[in-house]
């Protein structure tokens, strides 16, 4: 701040070089010396303050504020903190203080209306941008259309009304409901009629919003309003949730009657809104409706949980090439003989290819080996009817397979091995003895006729015969990179597998052979362990059928 | 079921863990599947009977593998004995029918984590107190994990983690998890004894075991907003210096460098089998993704604690802890442009040197 030095002549002297300038200047500007008594004031400051005449104290002349601030800037002189401000009628004014001399205070007013209006409306227009970006973060967050609804409802409450009621199309006779005043988001299916609220019908159908202030508060039904609100409703705004195509349902917005009721601006700020919330509830929606489809098409397309059967354990594992899939090109199945002294029939197979394609075919494979169950007894006649199957279909994929009849008597598990194609199922003895069985075959879907060899081996309890696809042999990855995980390492790993329970040998080759992979790209990995117990197992103990937890 | 004091009780759990113990080292399932339900028979609080035997046994069975009295077979029979019982037992023991349903709760392991018996224990701690569980079990692609979350959307999630390895792992499924508005309460060995892994990565909550698991959920959890998705720098801004990035992404190339060094420097490698070679290999690869590991979280203990841990599984196989040191040496010489790095493998040397004979003690979880 300059400070024009004391001396008198020199005041006079500057007055008369810029007084006249003073006297036009575009802002108000007024001398008041140190009692708060005016001593001139300027053409503007005489149009602001009527009042403001040489002599008259300031005090009277102008708002208090600026007479509260003339006090302080005698007080402090130097020191004064910066410009005061204050309404004056419908304006706002900003006025600074510059000493003058003998304690005279100059003050230099200016009008800054507008630059308050503009920064009240960025203010506003920040929140709502900000509000909206954090909006549409959680809107988009969750896939599930309940939670989606719900945190719809959230936000509105949160910044739009005292309480929300979003509703979706009805599903059946019943439209499902969200209902939230700040606290707690309530669900509920309800039978209503949405020709009961003004402009919901029409909300649901799609047809433009109808304004807020056509709709009667007091003629709410009681569904429409949520729990936790209290007292009268002001003001309701019933505003469309645009979709894909069809309204993603309607949001009702209520406000208490002690309120400001709904303007326009936020009527529109309202419609942004609810285009944010239509458009994540219509996304949530469809994932949810494929996701459905997709669970009931998959279901018969998963591997199954296998469990005991018959005094023979059963244990089997799966990863598909991709981690984001569950099914791909590997199957295994156990269908459980008639009874105790009825064969089991397993088995595990490649089609070739991978992805929900093969997965497919798969599923055709199995359901055919189920419907040729009776005829499970000769492998050699299965795989041939199979061949024919296979070839007769509009696939041109093939399949490689292993067929395992298993049947318990006293303390030895006969098997009955058939491959057809496939990599040669490993035998461990009790003593950690590797064998392979001897059996061989050709493919399936391939040539107009198949041959095979069964190999009979019998287990000793302990022991395990382990079917696997050539996923887990043609593994590639290890500590070095690029090695084959290879049929040596896969028998020395299951040479310690012998005398385990069927579960722990599938976990402990899964586990090693996901080791070797690491985060290298593989194919689809299936394992299927069949073990004689060492012991009778806890079904036949305690009278439970425990099986592998069924989770 | 007869009311029981809580001597009695403390005798038959004692009991039962004895007899457990005894079942498993001999690997018979049905002695196995006695201990435990003579126990429940006995008017055993079936919570305890999971937590205080089968729990404490498993623990057990862990320290015998580490100090070599358990082969690997035994430890996996072990392992798959311990979770038919528990199986078995959810047949046996009903859930409590509540009036009002409970919140659901979903436990998963993480992705690329095998251990899932910790987090099997929890799903059946909650259902015995009445809470509707989705168990997903081991290795829980993070994809699926979020795919079920989005089709249920549980009051929470209880991720288990036994390995320190899996903590990047971890950390993408938490953030991913709270991203859509689901808190997360992590658990397992990975996170440390006090929790700080867990509180590093962001998690909700943390539990050191099932009961305060248990107790933590029962109380609830409130849900975080959701939304974008917290980047893995957002949380570790040490990340910034792609020193992780570069030393995990080059992991292999690192082994095959290393290897080669110590062959070179080491004349009795020459006579070393291509099994021994490999072995010595997957050695040298744990020791890189540790040292992955520790500068991922940029804590040093995690890479010092393995060192720890596996030059107490050598000596318990009469290796001396020495011979991990020329590996370290080589990777400093390797990874001489990084920092932070070659402080970790400085820690690690000293932590080798200062070892003395003291009495091995079982360390943080490493691959079985």
């Amino acid at each position: 701040m300059t400070r024009v030095e004391g001396s008198s002549p020199l005041r006079q002297e500057l007055l008369s070089s810029v007084g006249a300038a003073w006297t036009r200047a575009p802002y108000a500007s007024l001398v008041v010396d140190a009692t708060g008594t005016l001593v001139e004031t300027n053409a503007q400051a005489a149009r602001l303050f009527p009042a403001a005449r040489t002599g008259v104290p300031l005090a009277e002349a102008a708002p208090d504020w600026l007479a509260e601030g003339h006090q302080r800037a005698v007080l402090d002189g130097e020191d004064a903190a910066g410009p005061v401000r204050g309404r004056h009628g419908q304006r706002t004014l900003e006025a600074h203080a510059t000493p003058g001399a003998d304690g005279e205070v100059v003050w230099w007013v200016v009008d800054d209306t507008h630059r308050e209006l503009a920064e009240a409306a960025l203010k506003e227009e920040q929140e709502r941008t900000g509000f909206l970006a954090q909006a549409s973060s959680r809107l988009l967050a969750s896939l599930n259309t309940e939670r989606c609804m719900e945190v719809a409802v959230e936000l509105a409450t949160q910044y739009l009304a005292d309480a929300a009621v979003l509703v979706a199309p009805a599903s059946g006779r019943r439209h499902p409901l969200s209902l939230g005043a700040g606290g707690e988001v309530v669900h509920r299916t309800a039978r209503i009629d949405p020709s009961d609220v003004p402009g919901l019908k029409e909300a649901l159908q799609g047809f433009p919003p109808v304004p807020s202030r056509w709709i009667d508060p007091s003629a709410l039904p009681e569904w429409a309003l949520p729990d936790g609100f209290t007292g009268p409703v002001g003001s309701v705004v019933v505003t469309p949730l645009p979709g894909h195509g069809v309204p993603a349902g309607a949001l009702i917005l209520l406000r208490r009657s002690d309120q400001a009721a709904f303007d326009a601006a936020e009527e529109i700020f309202a419609r942004v809104f609810a285009a944010r919330a239509g458009a994540a509830l219509s996304a949530a929606r469809l994932y949810m409706e494929q996701s459905a489809i997709t669970a009931t098409l998959m279901e018969d397309l998963l591997p199954p949980l296998l469990r005991h059967v018959h005094g023979v354990e059963f244990a089997g594992s799966y990863r598909a090439a991709q981690d984001t899939e569950r099914v791909g090109g590997d199957f295994y199945d156990v269908h459980p003989g008639a009874g105790p002294g009825e064969k089991t029939l397993a088995v595990l197979g490649d089609v070739c290819g991978k992805g929900l394609e093969a997965a497919v075919l798969t599923g055709k494979i199995r359901s055919t080996l189920q419907a040729l169950l009776p005829l499970a007894g000769d492998h050699q006649h299965l795989l041939r009817l199979l061949n024919g199957t296979l070839l007769n279909s509009r696939h041109t994929r093939f399949a490689t397979l292993v067929l395992a009849s298993v049947l318990r008597q006293e303390n030895t598990t006969h098997l009955w091995l058939t491959s057809a194609g496939h990599p040669l199922p490993l035998i461990v003895r009790q003593d950690g003895t590797v064998e392979e069985a001897q059996t061989s075959g050709t493919l399936i879907g391939v040539l107009p006729d198949v041959k095979s060899v069964t190999a009979e081996v019998d287990l000793r309890p302990g022991e395990t015969c382990l079917l696997y696809t050539d996923g887990v042999t043609e593994a590639r990855g290890g500590p070095l990179g690029e090695v084959m995980f290879g049929d040596a390492r896969l028998r020395d790993a299951l040479a310690e597998c012998a005398g385990m329970p069927a579960e722990a040998v599938v976990e402990r080759i899964h586990m090693l052979v996901a080791e070797w992979i690491g985060d290298n790209r593989h194919d689809d990995i299936a394992v299927m362990a069949v073990t004689a117990p060492r012991t009778t197992h806890l079904t036949a103990v305690d009278g439970h059928t425990a099986g592998r937890y069924t989770a | 079921m007869t009311d029981m004091t809580t001597a009695q009780e403390d005798g038959t759990l004692a009991r039962a863990r004895e007899e457990l113990w005894q079942a498993v080292c001999a690997r018979d399932e049905d002695a196995a599947a006695r201990a435990v339900f003579a126990a429940l028979d006995d008017g055993a609080d079936p919570e305890a009977v999971l937590l205080d035997v089968i729990a404490y046994t498993q623990r057990e069975v862990g320290r015998a593998w580490a100090e070599n009295r358990f082969s690997v077979a035994q430890e996996h029979s072990a392992t798959a004995i311990h979770e038919r019982i528990i199986a078995a037992m959810a047949h046996r023991v009903p859930a409590p029918a509540t009036a009002a349903p409970t919140a659901t709760v979903t436990v998963a392991c993480v992705d690329g984590e095998w251990h899932a018996l910790p987090a099997r224990l929890l799903a059946e701690v909650l259902r015995l107190r009445g809470h509707r569980v989705d168990f997903l079990g081991a290795q829980v692609p993070t994809p699926h994990l979020i795919a079920h979350l989005h089709a249920t959307v549980p009051a929470a999630v209880a991720l288990s983690s036994s390995l320190p390895l899996r903590l990047p792992a971890a950390h993408s499924a938490i953030t991913a998890v709270q991203a859509i508005g689901i808190p997360v309460v992590a658990g397992g060995a990975a996170f440390g004894v006090d929790g700080r892994y867990a509180r590093l990565l962001g998690a909700d909550a943390w539990a050191p075991d099932a009961r305060s698991a248990a107790d933590l959920l029962e109380r609830g959890l409130p849900r975080p907003a959701g939304g974008a998705v917290r980047q893995s720098v957002d949380d570790l801004p040490h990340l910034a210096d792609q020193e992780y990035t570069l030393v995990t992404r080059s992991r292999r190339q690192l082994v095959r460098n290393t290897l080669a060094g110590l062959e070179e420097r080491l004349p009795a490698m020459s006579s070393y089998s291509e099994a021994q070679r490999e072995r010595t290999a997957e050695d040298l690869m744990h020791i890189v993704e540790f040292l992955g590991c520790s500068l991922y979280t940029d804590d040093s203990s995690l890479f010092t604690g393995f060192l720890d841990w596996t030059a107490d599984i050598l000596e318990a196989r009469e290796v001396p802890a020495r011979v991990l040191d020329p590996a370290l040496v080589i990777l400093q010489e390797e990874l001489k442009d990084f920092p932070r790095t070659l402080g970790l493998l400085d820690q690690g040397r000293d932590t080798l040197r200062r070892r003395g004979t003291r009495p091995s003690v079982p360390g943080p979880g490493a691959p079985a």
